[in-house]
């Protein structure tokens, strides 16, 4: 009897909620967003049973390429929109603003037994492009480096490629592991490998960096100070070189639900899911470009 | 009068009869074309939607470049080559293992265990067969890797050794399965003939008993090997993924199988990124179809020398 009225409840609730629901949003684009905006959306519609929201993932360039259709109210992206796809957006009238709803910072780690701290953006490059194959090239023991890194289904892998490699190809000998929690079994199990992951995945469950593993210091360039991205503070400001914004378009200046739900994910709550979803808020100049966009 | 009514129902009967043996051998008749409908369908379909991606591209680009790396911002490439030499290099490893253990224990289950232990051994190789590859591959990565890493000094254990042994374990429950029930029904007459002629068991075994199971043998070790070329989730997971040419067998490497299961998600359809996994798809299919060819050969022959 109980379950049976829950079970009723449910129904009920889900058909009011459909029928009453004057807004419906649809989201699509980054698999490295979709987490964070799938959560989002479900606290959002907790305090607005009137909206629905439809998130769904396939990659920056496809949500990119359904908000220029106009089949989307907003995309997600892991990446800014490229010129080629401003000028298809103006020819199909579709104005695009842009919106910062996170930072993510991508930590190179190494094994916590390998005597090097500190690597420039251009070091690191070379390493993954298989240009560096000896630690002792860049500071370290004498040394092979075993290179791990993402399938190239993922947007890390790409942004790493872009930014990192300089768009050049990653070395043919890099290990294309599964996941981030893949590389870093990897690198805590070999001496002399090098990956890249997200900041949220180098921690154990009590927040520190986990056993055997070292997040390594990066410096923009050679005249530069390294930096930890383990202080959220260096990611924020862009100071660590290695961070994307995550971001979010629309078409036309965003107003009524769309605008309200984009005012929720900027909003102190929002920024809060942000963080424990284990990317950063927004802040310094990402701020002013959300100014931009009404926020 | 009750005469020619009896005749004319049991005619009647008969042609009914006679239409149902029809019916049901059309049946049956369907249900065997359907697995031939089924495969010319699978190859069709693999070559039409390939086809684009090799006229594009070129035989010469598919079979002898070296590099495959269709997202590349410099130069898009497309070289079979590599993931070819992983596939053929971790199935042979596979099978040195899997052949010489499978034979042997299946030897062993059959003429050499009292009926006790056969009765446990037996099931406990098929259980085998029932472990999910993903599982399998979990154990590469977490037990195999870090002990062959110690075993051969390299820095990390996610080579072509490692998925040759995880693709042997796969593979012994076929191999000693079938070999066993091939030598366990050698005639007893054969054996104690040439125990009759003053050979040894060890003998007997080698020159009588395995010669005369030798087609059930082949068989086992061409289904065992068919199940390595295919295997996916396992290789994936336990041999690093690294595209490059191997140049030995501590190298990582990445299948044929591996590489499609990656790529397929994020290639938007239609694109040549996308038939030309097809295309690996399709050469894959012929390697495997070759492999059973020769098998049936093998088998054929053998059966008409044992006749």
């Amino acid at each position: 009897m109980f379950k049976k009225s829950i079970v009723l409840t449910l129904t009920a609730v889900f058909l009011v909620g459909n029928v009453f629901a004057q807004d419906f949003i649809q989201v699509k684009g980054s698999d490295t967003l979709i987490n964070l905006v799938q959560r989002l959306a479900e606290v959002y519609m907790e305090y607005h049973p009137n909206t629905a929201i439809a998130v769904t993932g396939g990659g920056s360039g496809v949500g990119i390429a359904s908000l220029i259709a106009n089949r989307v109210q907003i995309a997600d992206a892991s990446r800014p929109m490229k010129a080629k796809e401003k000028t298809a957006a103006k020819e199909n009238g579709v104005v695009p603003y842009e919106i910062v709803v996170g930072i993510d910072g991508i930590s190179v780690i190494v094994n916590g037994d390998l005597a090097v701290n500190d690597l420039t953006v251009e070091e690191i490059g070379q390493i993954f492009r298989g240009n560096v194959t000896n630690w002792k090239e860049v500071g370290g023991p004498d040394l092979m480096i075993s290179l791990y890194g993402r399938q190239a289904n993922s947007g890390t892998y790409v942004f790493f490629q872009e930014h990192v490699l300089a768009k050049k190809d990653y070395s043919q000998r890099m290990k294309r592991m599964n996941g981030n929690a893949q590389i870093v079994e990897g690198i805590i199990a070999d001496k002399s490998g090098i990956g890249y992951v997200g900041v949220g995945y180098v921690y154990d469950d009590k927040g520190n960096v986990r056993d055997g593993l070292k997040v390594l210091n990066v410096a923009p360039d050679a005249n530069s100070e390294p930096v930890t991205p383990l202080v959220a503070e260096n990611v924020k400001s862009g100071k660590y070189p290695i961070s994307r914004a995550l971001f979010q378009y629309i078409n036309g200046m965003p107003k009524g639900a769309v605008k309200d739900f984009i005012t929720f994910e900027l909003g102190p709550e929002g920024q809060k899911i942000v963080e424990e979803m284990s990317f950063y808020p927004v802040a310094g100049e990402y701020s002013e470009n959300n100014k931009k966009a009404g926020f | 009068m009750a005469k020619p009514d009896s005749i004319t129902i049991s005619i009647r009967k008969q042609a009914w009869l006679q239409l149902k043996e029809k019916l049901i051998e059309q049946f049956f008749f369907v249900h065997g074309l359907l697995a031939v409908i089924v495969l010319i369908g699978i190859f069709s379909l693999l070559f039409i939607e390939g086809f684009p991606a090799l006229r594009e591209i070129g035989l010469k680009e598919f079979f002898l470049s070296k590099h495959w790396d269709p997202t590349s911002f410099e130069r898009e490439s497309y070289g079979l080559l590599s993931m070819l030499v992983s596939t053929l290099m971790v199935t042979l490893g596979a099978m040195l293992i899997a052949v010489p253990v499978g034979i042997g224990t299946a030897a062993y289950i059959a003429e050499v265990a009292n009926p006790k232990v056969r009765e446990v051994v037996k099931p406990v190789i098929e259980i085998l067969a029932g472990i999910p590859s993903v599982v399998v591959g979990f154990l590469g990565i977490i037990v195999m890797g870090p002990l062959l890493a110690k075993l051969f000094g390299t820095s990390n254990g996610l080579n072509a050794v490692n998925g040759s042994i995880l693709l042997a374990v796969m593979s012994l429950p076929t191999i000693v399965s079938i070999s066993e029930d091939a030598i366990i029904s050698v005639p007893q007459d054969f054996k104690n003939a040439s125990l009759a002629l003053g050979a040894t068991r060890w003998q007997t075994l080698i020159h009588v008993t395995l010669p005369a199971a030798m087609s059930g043998v082949v068989a086992s070790v061409m289904l065992g090997m068919g199940r390595a070329i295919g295997e996916t989730m396992t290789v994936l997971m336990a041999t690093g993924n690294a595209p490059a040419i191997p140049g030995s067998f501590l190298d990582s490497i990445r299948t044929m199988t591996a590489t499609i299961a990656i790529e397929l998600g994020e290639t938007v359809q239609g694109s040549i990124h996308y038939r030309s996994l097809f295309v690996i798809a399709f050469v894959l299919f012929i390697m495997t179809f070759l492999v059973n060819l020769v098998s049936d050969l093998v088998l054929e022959k053998y059966q008409k020398v044992n006749r």
